[in-house]
């Protein structure tokens, strides 16, 4: 029994953060739920998602978002209460905005740049081929 | 053209060592408030009990002002009170104090052994409006100038430093500002 | 004493290993004989002595000596044995020493097995891989010496984090570090080229093998930190996109993309100086990796104690080493060029391919990590980047990747034609139709249309990679092992690739909770909870679960959880049980006590998660069977493919 009180004062160095509450009503709801508590981020542990961390913070954070799902709030206006409070930093998932068109469209941007150079690579080795006979029997070149 | 190609990691390496060469002054973890700027969230709430009266949004209107929020469980409060009894006794500024999240028998208590700074002295158990202020490590300390807008965000303890370095001028430039 | 033998050990191969870098770069300059000629024994001098001041640490760790400080701050006299040697590489001074240490161990290596390789190139490649031993040695005696002393000595050591007290976290930077540290003898071959001005097949024939053995290490270390990050944390997840774990994931992206345009330098003579660019890169983000773990400039759960000092002290070794290499490959890479060609259906065509989407990957998870610090360092604002953005643009990356993985292998070399590629996939196609209507007859409405189109993926990678050795097999062809090296590792991918698509959109995750008596089904296995009891650990008090799970009223296992507290420092672990199955894991892990006996407590049905980690093993296994292929082996010259061609000729 002493071992249970102790562990209630102890700072847990891997733990993860259970849910006591029942699940939500609807499993849209659930699932919503879920999805959310999965995309902010704990202030305290900052490694973690609220869905995962065991600080008060993060359950006061999940309880936040359970009550505004009951209430009929949308995962835009969740996400809005807790950006005005924290900041853009809450969100693992950067919003589209300015400061983060390089971020979403960066990674697009380099396929494309990428796919450039490979179709101007390919074209100027093409004009480079020599088909010799011994080539087209299906040469030595084979794994 | 062609030597611009071989020239691009250089020069990638060379963008990425000045980024990291700044970002080792910089600190991640630090979390900017985004109240800054905004007005003091509504709020109202009763005294801790004993002297301590209670504090509304409302209290924050006419003067610049200082909200501390604390806790008795939180250590670094126990480092940066005896700087926060010093700031009350000088009487510059209004000092409120946000106790969050704790148990009112023991903040009581706290108060009457270490001292009452707080003018007034909100209790949130719950920490609805810890969280309304975008809290997340006690302490943190607010300054809220005259108008209810909040101007500045101390997350830690205060140290004396802090306090007369930082605090005490941030205060009167607010008050010069609001005359 | 002995911490000052180990100082005075690092002394001495700093010594020696300028020595090997003046010998070696200034000798293959002068063309000077003798100097190159010592090369080699100043080489092994450092391996002795940095080993030497490794095994002193290890010692000092053994003895429990809590007069040097790294002792007293990683380990103390409860922690079991093979934590106390793994507290060697538990914090920063240490990791260090093991990076150095294994550095010296790949210099060495290097240095006895190239007999064939031309003196001058051998000693510039020594050199090279001198000046990045000569960082880290610097970097341990001048801000991070792992033998300072703490006087007067503690009583008892701080204890090593209890997460970290786990058999595959104890392996899992070793391995990580062998392959990290492996990669700068591609980078150091690369150097070596640049510098004399001469890149060839026969250079991309002698770094494959190295490159391969380095990247089959970074893959076995990247997996088992995945699979200890899974059983170990209580979460059930297995990647979190933390910037240390993309450091070591950026990497082996690019190593594998290198691995595939050595061979275009090999067969073809071309793509040389993109492939020196890799060699360089590669390198280049391990180094970065060690940056981002010590310097505090991410937040990040691997990171150790952060110091400016540090971080600035791996800046400039960045500079130099990254910095040098970088300017050299500017200066002198214009001029490797190469006159042949394919055309556009070729397997050259699909390598490049290949590397176009490994790489951007690369790139993307770069952007993605050192976003927030580049906002941060403009002040434009603080923002956060997590799973979520990672695994949006990282999975359409990786699809049409896939694909292409499929097809690769059955191109052939400079020229192919559409008509007897397709020809090939006669058989294929309609397997793969076949499984895919299967699959969405049983995934219909249970997983979202990624994970249906992720598994359909995998399976037809997983079916034209074993069509195409039955395919050569009907032909009658020697296969090498370098192929089945290949064919192994391509499955290892499809295979992994199954297991993410499976158990991430089939998975069942319960929170609930139960008291003793009470029980639950999830997924049609019961879970019944029959109390708690108190045990004892070695360095540990725990409260034990009993999970008793049965199927259809059999009794499958019963799974024994722990919430333990450890005596050393102040803190708790979850020790989550689960019960593995080739096909599905059954996991729990205790939340908080509830009063009464009751538990909070989460579990999970995870079908195919094992496929992850069997797929990395498979691409290991793939990597040691191409690299024991003799054909590779440097300096062996044997007639290429002498009897494919007779077969292919015929038909």
């Amino acid at each position: 029994m002493r071992y249970i009180a102790l562990l209630l004062f102890l700072v847990p160095v891997s733990a993860l953060a259970v849910d006591t509450e029942p699940n939500l009503p609807n499993a849209a709801l659930q699932q919503r739920y879920e999805t959310l508590t999965h995309e902010f981020r704990c202030l305290v542990c900052q490694n973690e998602t609220i869905a995962e961390s065991s600080a008060p913070l993060a359950a006061d954070l999940r309880a936040q978002v359970r009550q505004q799902l009951l209430t009929g709030k949308t995962d835009a206006q969740i996400k809005q209460y807790m950006v005005a409070r924290y900041g853009d930093f809450v969100l693992f998932k950067p919003p589209w905005q300015p400061n983060t068109w390089l971020l979403w469209a960066g990674p697009l941007l380099l396929l494309c740049v990428g796919a450039l150079v490979v179709i101007t690579v390919v074209r100027r080795k093409t004009r480079l081929v020599h088909i010799s006979p011994t080539d087209s029997t299906g040469d030595d070149f084979r794994p | 053209m062609k030597a611009l190609f071989f020239l691009l990691p250089v020069g990638i390496v060379v963008l990425l060592l000045l980024l990291f060469w700044k970002g080792l002054y910089l600190n991640p973890a630090q979390v900017p408030s985004p109240l800054i700027g905004k007005p003091v969230p509504d709020f109202n709430l009763p005294g801790v009990g004993g002297t301590s009266a209670s504090l509304k949004s409302a209290d924050f209107e006419g003067h610049v002002s200082i909200l501390n929020v604390w806790a008795t469980w939180c250590i670094p409060c126990r480092e940066e009170q005896p700087e926060l009894v010093k700031l009350a006794q000088q009487h510059v500024v209004t000092l409120y104090g946000l106790n969050y999240k704790d148990d009112a028998d023991s903040a009581l208590q706290w108060l009457q052994t270490q001292g009452n700074p707080y003018e007034r002295d909100g209790y949130d158990p719950k920490g609805q409006v810890g969280l309304n202020f975008g809290v997340y490590g006690v302490p943190e300390t607010f300054v809220v100038d005259s108008h209810g807008i909040i101007r500045h965000k101390y997350i830690g303890p205060l140290t004396a430093s802090l306090v007369n370095g930082q605090l005490i001028p941030l205060v009167h430039e607010l008050e010069q500002g609001s005359k | 004493m002995i911490p000052e033998l180990g100082q005075l050990a690092l002394v001495l191969a700093l010594c020696l290993t300028l020595a090997q870098i003046i010998l070696g770069l200034v000798g293959a300059q002068r063309g000077d004989v003798s100097w190159m000629a010592a090369v080699r024994p100043a080489a092994v001098g450092q391996f002795i002595f940095t080993g030497l001041a490794f095994l002193l640490l290890v010692s000092c760790l053994l003895r429990s000596d809590f007069s040097v400080l790294y002792v007293a701050q990683n380990s103390n006299t409860e922690l079991p044995w093979i934590y106390k040697v793994a507290a060697a590489w538990g914090a920063h001074e240490g990791s260090l020493l093991l990076w150095a240490t294994i550095l010296a161990l790949w210099t060495v290596v290097v240095a006895l097995f190239s007999r064939n390789l031309p003196l001058q190139f051998i000693s510039r490649v020594l050199g090279v891989m001198g000046i990045i031993s000569v960082g880290f040695l610097l970097f341990m005696l001048t801000t991070s010496d792992p033998f300072s002393r703490l006087l007067p000595p503690a009583q008892q050591g701080a204890d090593l984090n209890p997460i970290l007290q786990d058999p595959a976290m104890a392996g899992h930077p070793p391995m990580l570090y062998m392959g990290y540290v492996g990669l700068s003898v591609a980078f150091a071959f690369a150097v070596a080229a640049l510098i004399g001005g001469k890149m060839d097949s026969t250079w991309a024939r002698w770094a494959r093998p190295w490159t391969i053995v380095a990247w089959l290490f970074l893959t076995l270390g990247i997996t088992l930190g995945s699979w200890w990050s899974y059983y170990e944390l209580g979460w059930g997840g297995w990647w979190f996109w933390d910037p240390v774990e993309n450091a070591s994931f950026m990497p082996w992206l690019v190593a594998t993309a290198l691995i595939h345009s050595l061979n275009v330098t090999e067969k073809r003579g071309m793509f040389k100086s993109w492939t020196a660019l890799l060699a360089i890169s590669a390198f280049s983000l391990s180094l970065l990796g060690t940056f981002l773990v010590r310097s505090g400039v991410l937040i990040s759960v691997h990171a150790f104690a952060t110091d400016p000092r540090r971080g600035v002290f791996v800046l400039a070794l960045i500079a130099v080493v990254v910095g040098g290499a970088m300017t050299l490959y500017a200066w002198r890479a214009p001029k490797l060029v190469s006159e042949d060609g394919f055309t556009t259906l070729s397997r050259e065509t699909f390598l490049l391919l290949n590397n176009l989407f490994l790489v951007v990957a690369a790139a993307a998870i770069l952007l993605g990590t050192l976003y927030p610090l580049i906002l941060d360092a403009l002040n434009l604002g603080k923002i956060s980047v997590g799973p979520p953005y990672f695994n949006s643009i990282f999975m359409p990356l990786m699809l049409p990747l896939l694909i292409l993985v499929g097809i690769g292998p059955y191109l052939f070399w400079k020229h192919d034609t559409l008509k007897r590629l397709l020809g090939q996939f006669k058989i294929t196609v309609w397997i793969v139709a076949a499984v895919s209507i299967v699959i969405l007859v049983v995934l219909w409405e249970r997983a979202g249309v990624t994970a249906v189109l992720g598994v359909i993926i995998a399976g037809w990678l997983l079916v034209s990679t074993i069509m195409g050795v039955v395919l050569r097999w009907r032909r009658r062809q020697k296969v090498s092992r370098g192929t089945w090296g290949m064919t192994l590792a391509h499955l290892g991918v499809g295979v992994l690739a199954l297991g993410i698509a499976v158990s991430s959109s089939l998975g069942i995750e319960e929170d609930i909770t139960l008291a003793p008596g009470q029980s639950t089904v999830v997924h049609g296995y019961r879970f019944a909870f029959d109390g708690t009891r108190n045990v004892q650990g070695p360095n540990y008090q725990a409260i034990e679960a009993d999970i008793r799970i049965t199927h259809n009223g059999q009794p499958v296992t019963v799974l024994h959880p722990q919430k333990r507290v450890y005596d050393g420092a102040n803190s708790s672990a979850t020790e989550a049980d689960l019960d593995p199955g080739l096909f599905r894991d059954l996991y729990v892990a205790m939340g908080d006590p509830l009063g009464n006996g009751a538990w909070s407590m989460r579990l999970q049905y995870k079908p195919l998660i094992r496929f992850l980690w069997l797929g990395g093993l498979l691409m290991v296994f793939g990597g040691i069977l191409a690299v024991s292929d003799r054909r590779r082996h440097a300096g062996v010259s044997v007639p290429k493919f002498a009897d494919e061609r007779q077969v292919v000729a015929k038909g």
